[in-house]
């Protein structure tokens, strides 16, 4: 994955999660966890809706289990990792 | 106050296609849930459900009638018909104006929609079936059922999402007593297996793809099911005196709203709901023996539900048995409390009380006797039916005993 990508894939998780807690983008930091930004449980799930149909991916995340996932929803910065390998596996 | 007892039974359940089929499913712990047989299923994430097998409509119905009855209503209309064949009552037209239906349904004629959607948006055809409005609308099944026995008294159905039979039958309870109506036919029907129901599921990802495994720490989400359970509620003394065999009381009914969140359940609310019940049934909570949990095997009910059992139970919470049945019938939605009501009824008149099916792991934050994969033998005098549906709204149920000779002075 080139850097740009990279760089795009952060911008468009980053777009997506600040809708959703209705904060500016720059006010998305990657260490923020989706607790820091006051995204609840069906934010989440909205959030990986809006990720899977920007990126056209199947996100694998069951809320019953968020541990148990390889989608990894600790971090904004854990977020646009997991996107990245859904990426790659997809390609 | 006028008391209110069971008289007949009826069900249609992944389990079985009678009551007996069903509840002797549940007492030897069979898994109903299996792989789906709907259209498209390929382009479902989750493929496993609770579907009836070895039910064939056109051997049932009349192609007439079944132009007119969606699948729930099919159900519905089985399930009653047992529940009436039971209930040895013979509907004469001063009966039937005492004699109501109140039904839940959460989703309707979604069997009738999809198919119909299909027809005009996926194949571009410019006309549905003429009958569909009809078909689809929540009341239809109530209405056949009261079409097919001549019950012209109140008639209605119930939405509220999973709670929506458990609000039915508290409500059938409600009439009976203030002398609306001597007998109702209530329960709930749902069909939701079908490639929107499910893809609509799917979205809220809390749906499992193996099992349905409620109160075991490894659990992983819930299983939708299908079916319906039809109950005769009737007046104690119309049934006393027509030497009616009597199932069981329906002695407590109450229901309240969290108030908080959507999709979230609330401890607090679930609590107000078990003590309101045992308020109106004139128990104490050590009267208890076995509660049918709503136990969906999502993280969040099941953890919270077991808190709210300590609470209301207190000591008491340890000596209780709590299972639930969805683990073997799927979730019903709409329908899933009326064939749970089956157990209640299984524990408190055989003695025998239904196990969590697919339990492997305990779980510290449901610590309770949940009955783990096999049947128990138990005397059994109450049981509780819990119901805590999205959007907050929490019914529940209470029944007790019923033993010709003891008469309670409650």
């Amino acid at each position: 994955m080139t850097g740009r990508v990279k760089r795009d894939v952060e911008r468009v998780v980053i777009t997506i999660l600040a809708e959703q807690a209705a904060l500016k983008p720059e006010d998305v930091t990657l260490a923020a966890t989706l607790q820091d930004l006051g995204i609840d449980s069906l934010g989440v799930v909205e959030a990986i809706f809006s990720i899977e149909e920007a990126f056209d991916i199947q996100v694998p995340f069951n809320a019953n289990q968020p541990e148990a996932s390889e989608f990894n929803i600790d971090t904004v910065g854990s977020i646009v990792r997991s996107v990245e390998s859904l990426i790659v596996a997809r390609a | 106050m006028r008391r209110v007892v069971i008289t007949g039974q009826g069900a249609i359940t992944a389990l079985g296609v009678t009551a007996p089929a069903t509840t002797v499913a549940m007492s030897e712990g069979r898994c109903g849930i299996g792989a789906l047989d709907v259209e498209d299923v390929d382009r479902l994430s989750i493929r496993i459900g609770g579907q009836i097998r070895g039910y064939d409509p056109e051997t049932v119905f009349s192609r007439q009638q079944l132009s007119l009855y969606d699948r729930f209503t099919q159900f519905a209309l089985i399930a009653a018909r047992e529940a009436m064949a039971q209930s040895g009552l013979v509907i004469t037209e001063a009966l039937g104006d005492r004699t109501g239906v109140v039904l839940g349904t959460a989703g309707g004629g979604l069997q009738t929609q999809e198919e119909s959607y299909r027809a005009v948006y996926a194949e571009g055809k410019n006309r549905v079936h003429p009958f569909v409005v009809p078909k689809l609308m929540n009341s239809a099944a109530a209405s056949h059922v009261s079409m097919t026995h001549g019950l012209t008294g109140p008639v209605w159905s119930v939405a509220t999402a999973c709670a929506s039979s458990n609000h039915a039958m508290g409500h059938a309870l409600g009439l009976i007593r203030a002398n609306q109506a001597d007998v109702v036919l209530t329960g709930g029907s749902e069909s939701m297996l079908s490639f929107g129901g499910i893809k609509a599921w799917e979205g809220l990802r809390v749906m499992s793809k193996d099992a349905c495994r409620p109160f075991s720490a490894d659990r992983n989400g819930m299983v939708q099911g299908e079916g319906a359970a039809v109950f005769v509620f009737e007046e104690l003394e119309h049934a006393r005196s027509r030497g009616a065999d009597i199932l069981a009381e329906v002695t407590g009914f109450a229901m309240n709203s969290d108030a908080s969140d959507i999709v979230m359940p609330s401890v607090k609310g679930a609590v107000r709901a078990m003590r309101g019940a045992l308020r109106d049934a004139g128990l104490d909570p050590e009267d208890v023996a076995y509660i049918n949990a709503h136990g969906t095997g999502t993280a969040a009910n099941d953890r919270a539900e077991c808190m709210a059992v300590r609470e209301v139970f207190g000591g008491h919470a340890d000596d209780l048995m709590i299972s639930s049945t969805k683990s073997m019938h799927g979730h019903l939605i709409g329908g899933t409390g009326a064939v749970e009501l089956l157990a209640c009824l299984m524990a408190v008149r055989d003695g025998i009380v239904a196990p969590t099916i697919n339990h492997r792991v305990p779980d510290p934050e449901c610590d309770l006797d949940v009955v783990p994969n096999e049947a128990r033998e138990a005397r059994v005098d109450a049981a509780m039916s819990n119901a805590f549906a999205f959007g907050g709204l929490n019914a529940v149920i209470v029944v007790t005993a019923f033993r010709y000779g003891e008469n309670r002075s409650v």
